[in-house]
């Protein structure tokens, strides 16, 4: 497989793993926001589940089909926003935001992403940006109604 | 047919994708453009750029000269009785507003129906739900079998006074699949409705003849056959067009205008208004001479071998199937595929990686590509400058790609 290591900068090890092992794909038993959203011109689709408890994500299920990239991004926003404030998650989806759009974004902020900073590599495929954003835009929805 | 000196009539061919040789393989999204359509392009603005109809001075003459030629040579093409039959337009979408909006307005009433089939292409299907919903006549899908063909005695027994318009496909942008399309057109006569054709799939690929398909109506757009984007064909049979209002309202369109009103200029002006698309009318053309000089049934030929060759290599890549049953019949060079676990995007992603463009998603077809459980596809489509070589290589990345994704 050399002649894909060019290929390697969008589908870092990290994003295939989480796309052929998605994380926290168990769906929510008891009280949660849910939403589900498509991006239409692909067919990538995300369903989120969150139990929020005083400010606090407390679950979270993500689950879903379409390409690599929808996928590993959820399944890497979920442990990333996990036990976090919704304060926090607000921040940390504003810095996914930039840095999928190639702003500049803070070496401390960056930090903050933890695995997520892997979709990095996205960037460079910009008709695949949407892809990465599809499970954070729907995050955001569920926390603005919250 | 010499594909390699073909190849060379077409500058884009030569190019590299990512530092491999360009294999284009989404022919039925566009087409690329030989160097003499390209040249004639450059040539029109250089040397006679002018308008058309209007003056009198030697530019102006040979401009409407040349506009007026590429129509005779999209008559030729389809055998339409009149060069006064073919309309210029954008496009394939453009024709079928124009009909929608022009003829439908007049002739479609409340509780009317009009059948399309389950393989349009979005811009056959959009419109006449909008023309459907504002007359409040019925939008009705002509029936298929279980092996997913046309039911021909279903929708004879389904056809009735009240059918207005039955517009199909000519061949499926997303299977590859020819329709019926004269048989359906011999039941439709027994109706008052008119017959259109979709053959944006079909002019390019495959001799088409409109006299002998007896159709009312055929669109098609430059683009996909040599020719370049923002020109396209509305063909009508011109007792049809003459009883038809016009689209738009302007220049060029009138014969006698005064400060109360306007009398319509005669065939195809009528529909024309404003200074049309002179260069890429011209352009198309020319695109349709380099297509008749090769001959159209041998790009078919050449096209249906290509298909066959890709359809028996697919068999080696277990996982991937491809959409519909092309086993019984001849098929275009069309054909969509799909991997259990791989989405089309990253598949399209990778073999770009490779240089090989195809196209991947919906295919303008949404509610057809859905019917296969699935919400996007991948498709390869060929054209008379593709080679057996090029599918090999598609194949091969396949397989590679396949093995990337899986992590084995």
């Amino acid at each position: 497989m050399s002649e894909l290591t060019d290929f390697d900068e969008m589908y870092q090890e990290i994003v295939l793993d989480h796309y052929r092992n998605p994380r926290n794909k168990s769906k929510l038993s008891r009280d949660f926001l849910e939403t589900k959203s498509y991006n239409p011109f692909c067919g990538d689709e995300i369903e989120l589940q969150l139990s929020i408890n005083d400010g606090k994500l407390e679950d979270i299920s993500v689950t879903g089909r379409g390409c690599a990239i929808s996928q590993s991004s959820g399944s890497l926003m979920s442990e990333v926003v996990i036990n976090k404030s919704i304060n926090e998650i607000k921040e940390i989806s504003l810095i996914i935001r930039s840095l999928l759009k190639n702003e500049e974004v803070q070496e401390k902020d960056l930090d903050r992403l933890g695995d997520a900073f892997a979709l990095e590599g996205v960037k460079k495929f910009p008709v695949r940006i949407k892809c990465a954003l599809l499970s954070w835009a729907a995050l955001k929805d569920l926390i603005d109604q919250y | 047919m010499n594909v390699s000196n073909i190849r060379k009539d077409f500058p884009i061919l030569d190019s590299r994708i990512n530092n491999y040789p360009l294999v284009y393989l989404d022919n039925a999204a566009t087409s690329q453009k030989p160097r003499a359509v390209i040249d004639s392009l450059v040539d029109y603005y250089e040397n006679y750029n002018s308008n058309v109809h209007r003056g009198v001075h030697t530019l102006s003459v040979k401009a409407t000269e040349e506009y007026e030629n590429s129509r005779i040579k999209v008559k030729n093409l389809i055998n339409a009785k009149s060069s006064t039959e073919i309309i210029y337009t954008r496009n394939a979408t453009e024709s079928l507003n124009i009909i929608s909006y022009s003829w439908g307005k007049k002739n479609v009433h409340s509780g009317d129906d009009i059948f399309i089939t389950p393989f349009e292409h979005h811009s056959n299907i959009v419109p006449w739900q909008e023309l459907c919903r504002d007359k409040k006549a019925n939008l009705r899908y002509v029936p298929l079998n279980g092996s997913g063909d046309i039911d021909m005695d279903k929708f004879r027994s389904q056809l009735s006074q009240r059918t207005k318009l039955v517009s199909i496909t000519h061949m499926s942008n997303v299977l590859g699949t020819l329709l019926p399309v004269k048989e359906m057109i011999k039941s439709v006569r027994a109706t008052p409705a008119v017959t259109v054709i979709d053959a944006c799939q079909s002019v390019p690929h495959m001799p088409v003849d409109v006299q002998d398909l007896d159709c009312d109506f055929m669109c098609f757009s430059g683009h996909k056959m040599l020719g370049p984007t923002g020109i396209g064909v509305m063909y009508g049979r011109s007792d049809i067009l003459n009883e038809m209002p016009p689209f738009l309202f302007g220049g060029d369109m009138i014969s006698e205008v005064t400060y109360e009103s306007a009398q319509w200029n005669d065939l195809p002006y009528k529909f024309e208004a404003g200074t049309p698309n002179i260069a890429d009318a011209i352009a198309l053309g020319v695109a349709c001479d380099y297509l008749q000089d090769i001959g159209l049934q041998k790009i078919w030929d050449h096209e249906i071998q290509l298909g066959e060759y890709a359809v028996k290599k697919f068999k080696s890549l277990k996982n991937f199937k491809i959409l519909g049953d092309r086993s019984k019949e001849k098929r275009g060079g069309v054909f969509s595929f799909h991997h259990e676990k791989i989405h089309p995007h990253d598949i399209g992603s990778a073999l770009d990686k490779f240089g090989i463009a195809i196209r991947t998603g919906h295919h303008c077809a949404m509610p057809l590509v859905q019917s296969y459980g699935i919400v996007a596809a991948s498709r390869a489509s060929v054209y008379l400058y593709n080679s057996n070589e090029e599918i090999d290589k598609l194949i091969d990345r396949l397989s590679e790609i396949e093995e990337y994704f899986s992590g084995e």
